[in-house]
């Protein structure tokens, strides 16, 4: 257990989790420019990071691993995804060219494709903001905000 | 096959939801146990089935961008205040099923509340009123036999006489018999939690405790029902109290059946039957036909526990609740437990809920009168059930002479119950009433744990607070003290049952 980074994740509670979608509601609110639910869907077109993924009884929110050897930051053209030395897996925007190699590398389904922007978007642990939206939206305390276990 | 039969044309309730603020997030879809709500693909829309809806609220509580409003059918039937909507909705169901209709909670018909018509004292000048937040404030209550008289030691300061064992409640709240089963683990685990955490207790119901519970032996009351559900001697032990239940408020005189399916591995083993059976408990104890019956079942249990725990006798509040409490009484219980016909349950057949028994505040009046004309209210503890919705309620039902009083519905609405009625399809959206892995989970039992223990704390406040204002510091004081309650719109009659006189007396 002694190779942990000393990085913070967004950990999914599977048990408690009750598919509300409040995470991706919360996440896109918060990354849009209006800061408000229904114009963030509606007018800014955006698309939520997390994706809570249901099958029967089982539920829970998958969001960016922040995976120690990320397969997307090795599968980008660009050098638009890169690990910063907290080993936080980050996205550049500006650099990023819309190949979606990371879309495909991801093993969690994480990177998503925004296809009106060409360019791709994965969660940023709410960058800016003192705690991720997603784990403070969460009402049944399904998503924990922690060091690497 | 375009003809909809009445009972699915005519539905009651309608989910309205606004195009411009649905961002089409699908939670009230995931949400919604009853499939009143879909998505439709070719319209990239979400779209209702409002014959299937409860309105429990589910989707509304949970639509992130508030576009759901779930409202009462605007198409009404004619109006006719003899053939209500209800009365022709029931028609419509038992001439297509020829069943009886179930339901569940509590009775909703509109019969007098006598607690909203009871009032409470206050001091003025005379006597001083008491600050509880500058003062001590005792809400301390036990539950048990009390000896006849003390007898005192030469020394003057020892008790000779030995007190039997009692319950200690910080608190004169107790959670409700509800059965694992009927409700899931989760809340059970949240009541055991808050009860635990603030010095009262929980009760099992009948359906046995399961064993990852058992770590809160000291605060929890297992109950022995006619099914004997889980019943064995490590259950017996495993408590602070025990109670047999005869009767429930909701279902007088009648048993109880959790269906089959309802019955997986947790609960087939805590009741200790294979799973997948229909757990019933007959509508009568098969050993208990009369008061003697009563009395060895009462000292069975003791003679089991070695007289360590309280045993306790559950009734529902019927006609002739008075003369029976005198017999449990007489037949050795240590708390009898009487439920009024507000008393909700997971499923009755509806005409016995809104129909059968008798409201608690009468009944409690009743008994506590007859136990002490007979001497014997020393004996027996009382704790006052059904229909119990705030503090008040509780403080007016302790001065009409109950002990303690217990809460159940209470508990389910501080987990998120809506009172949708459905609580028998054991399909609740909000993962109370319901064993279904899905939607149990949506009870986080922390989260359950924490709001039962608000709870609890603002309604000891609150009776603090009341107390104070009439001068007393102790809840002992105001225990059967009815010269503190004064009735308003009453009747001759109804203040002579209820022991109270009416305001400006």
């Amino acid at each position: 257990m002694g190779n942990k980074r000393n990085v913070y994740k967004i950990y999914p509670i599977e048990e408690n989790c009750m598919s509300c979608r409040y995470c991706e509601v919360a996440c896109t609110m918060v990354h849009s420019q209006s800061q408000d639910p229904v114009k963030a869907y509606k007018l800014e077109n955006l698309i939520p990071r997390p994706k809570v993924e249901v099958e029967g009884a089982v539920s829970l929110s998958v969001t960016c691993r922040h995976c120690k050897h990320p397969f997307c930051v090795d599968a980008c053209v660009s050098g638009a995804l890169y690990q910063d030395e907290n080993g936080t897996v980050h996205l550049n925007e500006a650099k990023c060219v819309g190949c979606w190699s990371c879309v495909l590398m991801c093993p969690f389904g994480c990177v998503h494709p925004n296809l009106n922007k060409r360019y791709t978007f994965k969660c940023d642990l709410c960058e800016g903001r003192d705690f991720p939206a997603c784990v403070e939206a969460c009402p049944n305390r399904a998503l924990v905000y922690d060091k690497e276990r | 096959m375009l003809f909809k039969k009445p009972q699915v044309a005519f539905y009651p309730f309608t989910v309205i939801r606004d195009p411009d603020r649905c961002v089409k997030c699908k939670s009230c879809v995931d949400q919604c146990s009853f499939e009143a709500t879909y998505y439709d693909e070719d319209y990239d829309k979400i779209m209702n089935k409002n014959e299937n809806c409860v309105n429990c609220k589910r989707c509304e509580a949970f639509c992130p961008t508030d576009a759901i409003k779930v409202v009462p059918n605007p198409s009404t039937f004619h109006p006719d205040a003899n053939w209500t909507p209800e009365a022709i909705r029931d028609i419509h169901v038992q001439m297509l099923t020829g069943a009886i209709i179930l339901t569940s909670t509590g009775n909703d018909k509109p019969y007098k509340n006598y607690f909203d018509h009871l009032l409470l004292d206050a001091c003025q000048v005379t006597n001083p009123s008491i600050d509880p937040l500058r003062e001590p404030m005792e809400l301390k209550t036990f539950l048990g036999r009390k000896p006849d008289r003390l007898e005192i030691d030469e020394d003057c300061v020892s008790i000779k006489t030995t007190i039997g064992k009692q319950l200690e409640l910080e608190i004169p709240v107790l959670f409700s018999a509800m059965s694992y089963g009927s409700i899931n683990l989760n809340l059970h685990k949240a009541m055991a939690m808050a009860a635990e955490e603030n010095g009262t207790y929980w009760n099992t119901g009948e359906g046995g405790l399961h064993k990852s519970l058992k770590k809160f032996k000291d605060c929890t009351i297992v109950q022995v029902a006619s099914g004997r559900f889980g019943v064995d001697i490590e259950y017996l032990e495993t408590s602070a109290a025990i109670e047999i239940k005869i009767g429930q408020g909701a279902k007088p005189g009648i048993g109880g059946h959790l269906p089959g399916e309802k019955v997986n591995e947790g609960i087939a083993e805590t009741r200790m039957i294979p799973v997948g059976s229909d757990a019933i408990s007959p509508a009568p104890h098969h050993d208990i036909y009369s008061i003697e019956d009563l009395r060895q079942l009462i000292y069975a249990l003791k003679e089991a526990t070695n007289y360590e725990k309280p045993v306790s006798v559950k009734i529902a509040a019927v006609h002739n609740v008075a003369a029976i409490a005198s017999g449990i009484a007489h037949a050795g219980a240590d708390i009898i437990a009487i439920d009024g016909f507000r008393g909700g349950t997971g499923a009755t057949p509806k005409s016995l809920r809104d129909y059968v028994g008798i409201p608690i505040e009468l009944a409690i009046a009743a008994v506590d009168e007859r136990l002490r004309k007979e001497g014997l209210r020393n004996n027996v503890s009382l704790i006052a059930a059904g229909g119990f919705r705030n503090p008040v309620d509780v403080l007016k039902a302790i001065a009409l002479g109950a002990d303690a009083v217990y809460i159940g519905t209470v508990a389910l609405l501080a987990a998120g119950c809506t009172q949708c009625q459905q609580c028998h399809t054991g399909r609740c959206a909000w993962g109370i009433t319901t064993n279904d892995p899905k939607l149990a989970k949506r009870l986080n039992p922390e989260i359950v744990a924490e709001n039962l223990s608000n709870i609890l704390r603002a309604w000891k406040h609150d009776i603090k607070e009341m107390l104070g204002a009439m001068g007393i510091n102790a809840i002992e004081s105001i225990k059967g003290n009815r010269l503190r309650l004064r009735s308003i719109g009453l009747t001759e009659q109804e203040n002579k049952i209820l022991g109270v006189l009416p305001a400006g007396m």
